[in-house]
């Protein structure tokens, strides 16, 4: 492995570590404020129908999440089932995608 | 000091098992010298590994009550639980027999973290002149005074998940070279150190620092590692395989 693979993992998990420690509190504080007046579904796309700072927010949130969850599980995969190498990074890259993918059919579903 | 300690010590290899002994308590007693008597007067057939006895050589740390150590600097009054100290080898590394593990691949990672001095002078050249009080010397003595006992490497749990991770001790001597403005081989050893199986597996559970008995902190060593990485990659040349 070159120098430059492993560094740019180690970056990316500690940069979306950061990105997600701001996304969860603002997600957080945005539920517990959102039920004080109850929950409806009408309420929820009413605040995120259109809105494209909702968009993108949570667009950033996915992204982060799908890319944390990726190396997280490269590691999780090499030091609890000792799989490393070409299948282990394929695998834990399609999950990646996967999540990404259908992170951002959810957001597209509110946005729209 | 009267009484006795009831010392439980592994006999056998992997699959051996504990054996107990009764040792007369002395005051001052290490848990080396509980082993070398049960040795010398109590069965003959135990296998151990020491030298020095000063904390110097690196050669007799054990598992002692559940926690590496080096025996002939642990004094038994701090380590006896209830008049009682449990001795096995060395955790992480294959057993040879009895307390005695099999050092072959602590050592060969020391080798693959490139942990030789790669010397850029000769004999021609005058005096490398390194000032004592420069960011990179203090780097380096901070992590030099390691005698390779394999405590951090025992103690971490990485190694444990991970039979390929490099492990504290060679990293910490890695870090010490890179430090060392007389090297030349830089580049080789920062890629050596960013396998998948390197220092950027560390999970900074910190066990390696929490144990080390020369009290430095391959921790901070590897986190000095992950920086250098990083701005290696940046630079744009660290792509040697």
């Amino acid at each position: 492995m070159s120098v430059r693979h492993e560094v740019r993992l180690w970056v990316a998990q500690r940069v979306t570590a950061m990105v997600l420690a701001v996304c969860v509190t603002v997600h957080l504080v945005t539920i517990i404020m959102a039920v004080r007046g109850g929950l409806t579904a009408a309420e929820i796309l009413g605040r995120t129908r259109g809105s494209v700072a909702f968009a993108v927010f949570y667009g950033v949130f996915l992204l982060a999440a799908a890319i944390h969850v990726g190396v997280g599980l490269r590691n999780v995969a090499s030091e609890w089932l000792g799989w490393r190498g070409l299948g282990a990074e394929l695998a834990v890259t399609a999950f990646a995608v996967l999540l990404m993918v259908l992170g951002l059919r959810g957001v597209w579903a509110v946005y729209a | 000091m009267t009484g006795a300690l009831r010392v439980r010590v592994w006999r056998g290899g992997e699959d051996g098992h504990f054996e107990a002994f009764d040792v007369p308590r002395h005051e001052s007693q290490t848990v080396l010298d509980v082993v070398t008597y049960i040795q010398r007067t109590l069965d003959p057939t135990l296998a151990y590994r020491f030298a020095c006895r000063v904390g110097m050589c690196g050669s007799c740390a054990m598992t002692v009550n559940g926690k590496p150590r080096w025996t002939c600097r642990t004094h038994v009054d701090r380590v006896a639980e209830g008049g009682e100290v449990e001795i096995a080898p060395l955790r992480n590394l294959p057993v040879v027999r009895d307390l005695v593990a099999d050092m072959s691949e602590f050592f060969d990672k020391w080798a693959r973290a490139k942990g030789q001095f790669a010397p850029t002078r000769t004999r021609a050249d005058g005096f490398a002149v390194v000032k004592p009080d420069s960011r990179e010397r203090r780097e380096a003595d901070a992590g030099i005074e390691c005698i390779g006992c394999a405590v951090c490497y025992s103690a971490c749990d990485v190694v444990t998940w991970n039979r390929d991770y490099l492990g504290p001790a060679a990293l910490n001597r890695a870090w010490t070279l890179v430090n060392d403005s007389r090297d030349g081989a830089q580049a080789a050893r920062l890629a050596a150190v960013s396998g998948d199986a390197g220092c950027h597996s560390c999970r900074t559970h910190m066990s390696c620092t929490e144990h080390c008995p020369k009290q430095i902190s391959p921790t901070r060593s590897i986190a000095g590692l992950k920086r250098a990485t990083l701005r290696l990659a940046l630079s744009g040349k660290g792509d040697e395989r």
